[in-house]
């Protein structure tokens, strides 16, 4: 083995594993070799080079999602120890023993602790969340952005659809159509750039129906478990008062 | 549900404030004449109440409807709600999981009371002038005392932690700092009218207004 390795010294992980997406889920306790700065990505990967229980019985490799492994991309969000987090900022030095994994449980399995997070995506679809510049014609530069909401913009620009603050809202759930908080906070962004901000009712109105803004219900865990700090509460309440504002503009014919 | 779920949502949250906001407010100061001028205040305040215009039309409009939407309506939100306190023990999170089991309590404890008191005034039982003895006769019974203060204390909290989110909802409380003040704020709101309910509930365990009543019924034999 190499030479990272300490004697005698190993991580244990209790995994909870699906194999199908309609399958029951079951949990694994494993136990692996530790190495110095392990982090839970590294882990999985010793699950994956040598998928042997805790007991010395075969099973099959643990499957996970990841990509970026800086905790940018969002992929490999699951439950460690019960909070939702990403797996390759999990470092387990950090973490107490045994390591509980668990994949986000407001998403579909599809394997393990991999998760569709389609819903999401559905979801900047439906708020629109991009700024519309196709056409025909070159149409030239847009509006300048002031620097000072460039700054705060920018904090909501770090969003990476990872769907740690959808599994935290208690709101989000099968009895509810909730649309979540990062799409909302989306919707801020885009209508704060000058060019998107031409389209800022038509992102409104996406919010004031069914599903929309007002299945928030104050909880305010989304601002607590963003992995990139966005101030997710901030955004929804700035929505509320655009979208209260739309509301009666639009009552009144303004 | 039917229609748009933003409108009802807002429409829930409006009538939270006007009218019921407004009539819990209401309903705590004329209560607490009973501390303040015993059995005569009460009386003078419900007297108040009943001089007003259209009393009939304010009760039903004014309170009994827009209770059974925002009670009704509230009973579907709660249930849309999951609680995972055990996950996320934040305080905030509290207050969500809070808000809702109030709502529930206060949902079973207006209904009961209102039987207990407006109802019986309704069917003849009783009468406005011998609402005193009512509460008298109520407030003395240790099991209604125990449920009397559990339902005001849950009423009053779904009242001023309401507030609170209805501030966040309509866009007023906008930035952390404007929603942390603000959650000060209604706690001692919450503190200072349950404080009035509750001083009134002890009032009326008092026995001037078992002797107020007794006045009543020998004004009633003659």
């Amino acid at each position: 083995m190499a030479e990272a390795t300490v004697a005698n010294k190993t991580i244990k992980l209790v995994i909870k594993r699906q194999d199908r997406p309609d399958s029951q889920p079951y949990d694994e306790t494993f136990e692996i070799p530790y190495r110095a700065n392990m982090n839970v990505i590294s882990a999985l990967m010793e699950i994956q080079r040598n998928p042997q229980k805790q007991d010395g019985q075969k099973t099959s490799p643990v499957c996970w999602e990841s990509n970026c492994l800086e905790e940018v991309c969002g992929a490999c969000s699951m439950n460690i120890n019960g909070k939702p987090r990403q797996a390759c900022t999990a470092l387990v030095d950090k973490l107490e023993q045994p390591i509980r994994l668990e994949p986000m449980k407001t998403f579909p399995v599809v394997r393990d602790l991999v998760i569709n997070r389609e819903r999401m995506f559905n979801a900047l679809k439906r708020v629109k969340a991009w700024i519309p510049i196709d056409g025909t014609y070159d149409l030239g530069p847009g509006p300048r952005m002031a620097e000072t909401k460039r700054q705060w913009a920018y904090e909501l620009s770090k969003c990476m659809t990872c769907g740690v603050c959808l599994e935290a809202c208690p709101n989000v759930n099968d009895r509810n159509s909730f649309i979540g908080p990062a799409a909302i906070s989306q919707v801020r962004l885009f209508n704060a750039h000058p060019t998107g901000e031409m389209n800022k009712e038509e992102r409104l109105e996406t919010l004031m129906e069914d599903g929309g803004i007002e299945g928030c219900g104050n909880s305010q865990n989304c601002v607590r478990a963003c992995p990139k700090g966005i101030p997710l509460t901030t955004s929804i309440a700035a929505i509320n008062k655009d979208t209260t504002k739309q509301m009666f503009k639009k009552w009144l014919g303004m | 549900m039917k229609g748009n779920s933003y409108y009802s949502r807002k429409i829930h949250s409006l009538l939270g404030v006007i009218p019921l906001s407004l009539f819990i407010v209401q309903h705590g100061v004329s209560n607490f004449q009973a501390v303040d001028g015993g059995p005569e205040g009460f009386q003078r305040a419900v007297e108040f109440l009943n001089s007003l215009p259209f009393v009939p039309v304010l009760e039903l409009f004014g309170i009994f409807l827009p209770l059974l939407f925002h009670g009704v309506y509230g009973l579907y939100i709660a249930y849309q709600s999951n609680n995972n306190l055990g996950q996320f023990s934040y305080g905030r999170n509290w207050a969500f999981t809070l808000q809702r089991v109030s709502g529930v309590i206060t949902f079973i404890f207006v209904f009961w009371h209102v039987y207990q008191t407006r109802f019986q005034v309704f069917i003849g039982n009783t009468t406005h002038g011998e609402l005193g003895s009512t509460m008298h006769d109520i407030a003395n019974n240790p099991l209604f005392f125990a449920l009397y203060t559990i339902g005001v204390i849950a009423a009053v909290f779904h009242f001023a932690n309401g507030m609170w989110a209805f501030l966040v909802s309509w866009g007023i409380t906008v930035g952390p700092r404007a929603q942390r003040i603000s959650s000060y704020v209604w706690m001692v709101v919450f503190v200072l009218v349950s404080a009035m309910f509750l001083a009134s509930l002890v009032a009326f365990r008092g026995d001037e207004f078992k002797e107020a009543a007794a006045v009543l019924d020998i004004v009633r034999t003659i």
